[in-house]
């Protein structure tokens, strides 16, 4: 993939997290902040579909940014044909890997299993 | 006969004559190595005489003629055109014979060589890969036409389209720019902010059809992206081109902004 389109995708989903992020934060807003992180109200928000679906869509615009920022800053660090290809190949798996475990809480919790 | 003479001068005047005229006694410290050799870097001191005017590459030259002939110094036009002479000057990247003396407001002055480039000998850096980065950029106007051939007429542009890429062409490779930048200092493969302006001053010449070309060049890991946008490098540029605009400017195609 062009470099181009990758920071294209980079700044895009630092502008949707940020988006995202402030209104999950927000959300926190809809009663006392205390009772939010409540573990019932948690689990709550987790089987409130569209809530659950925001959640998912934070966990991949973070991921890939994440991960993204993460490669720039090891391919600036060090340089050489085998260690790139170990850096832009691990990013890859690591975002894929951390995307997978991430949707595995939410769908586990969303449908009731502990 | 009426005979003129000329008017006496002034004693204010006098005084600044001589006080241009006063000679000062500086410390200059020289970065001296060798790493062909595998010479670390140390530093010889020399004491030198200076005049308001002196600049930093006559007192070098100084040392060269009088004291230790083996300082090494690339130099050549003295009149900050052929970008021969960059070197750190207390910590800044600039020209030594666009640097005066007393600008720097020091009695000790330290000469060493410009960052992020393999150093040769003493104050001499290796161009190479500035070079190398530059041609990459495809420094020439293309396009299949020509204004030489006889039956061809000269491209022309208003002063708006020259105004677009002028300040780029004073580049003269001097290498500040990529001495100053941060990214360089890490990333080896960068192409620095040298060869980035080079290829917008192609790229907003609207005499250029290589647009294309030149933008895959630099959209590259190790390209355009990596610029963080200290903005150091058009900071120390001795012939007002700011590179850093140009990167910015530059970005704005590939992300379709300019077309």
């Amino acid at each position: 993939m062009r470099e181009s389109i990758i920071m294209k995708i980079h700044y895009g989903t630092a502008l949707g997290a940020v988006v995202l992020v402030a209104v999950h934060i927000l959300m926190r807003m809809t009663q006392n902040f205390d009772q939010s992180l409540q573990y019932q109200n948690v689990i709550a928000n987790y089987h409130f579909l569209p809530y659950a679906l925001m959640l998912e869509a934070i966990l991949i615009l973070l991921s890939v940014h994440g991960f993204n920022g993460l490669r720039v800053i090891l391919l600036e660090l060090k340089q050489g044909s085998s260690y790139e290809k170990i850096v832009n190949y691990g990013s890859i798996a690591s975002m894929a890997i951390l995307i997978a475990y991430g949707s595995r809480t939410i769908l586990m919790a969303g449908m009731g299993i502990s | 006969m009426a005979v003129v003479t000329a008017p006496k001068p002034s004693e204010e005047l006098i005084s600044i004559d001589k006080t241009l005229d006063q000679l000062n006694t500086i410390t200059l410290r020289i970065a001296r190595s060798n790493p062909a050799e595998g010479h670390e870097t140390t530093y010889s001191e020399f004491k030198v005489p200076v005049k308001k005017w002196t600049t930093v590459l006559e007192a070098i030259l100084y040392v060269k003629q009088n004291l230790d002939h083996a300082v090494a110094v690339r130099y050549s036009c003295r009149q900050a055109s052929c970008g021969s002479c960059g070197m750190k000057i207390n910590g800044k990247p600039s020209l030594a014979c666009y640097t005066k003396v007393s600008e720097l407001h020091s009695n000790v002055i330290t000469v060493e060589p410009m960052n992020n480039f393999p150093i040769i000998r003493d104050l001499a850096v290796d161009f190479k890969q500035l070079i190398s980065n530059h041609k990459k950029m495809k420094p020439f106007i293309i396009r299949e036409d020509s204004e030489v051939t006889p039956e061809s007429k000269e491209f022309i542009q208003t002063p708006q389209d020259v105004e677009k890429y002028l300040q780029f062409s004073y580049c003269i490779k001097c290498g500040l720019c990529n001495a100053a930048c941060p990214t360089m200092a890490t990333d080896t493969s960068f192409i620095g902010p040298q060869g980035l302006a080079q290829a917008y001053r192609y790229v907003a010449d609207n005499r250029d059809k290589g647009k294309e070309d030149r933008l895959k060049i630099v959209d590259d890991s190790h390209g355009i992206w990596r610029c963080h946008f200290a903005g150091s490098c058009s900071h120390v540029c001795p012939k007002g081109v700011d590179p850093a605009m140009a990167i910015q400017l530059l970005r704005g195609y590939l992300l379709g902004f300019q077309k």
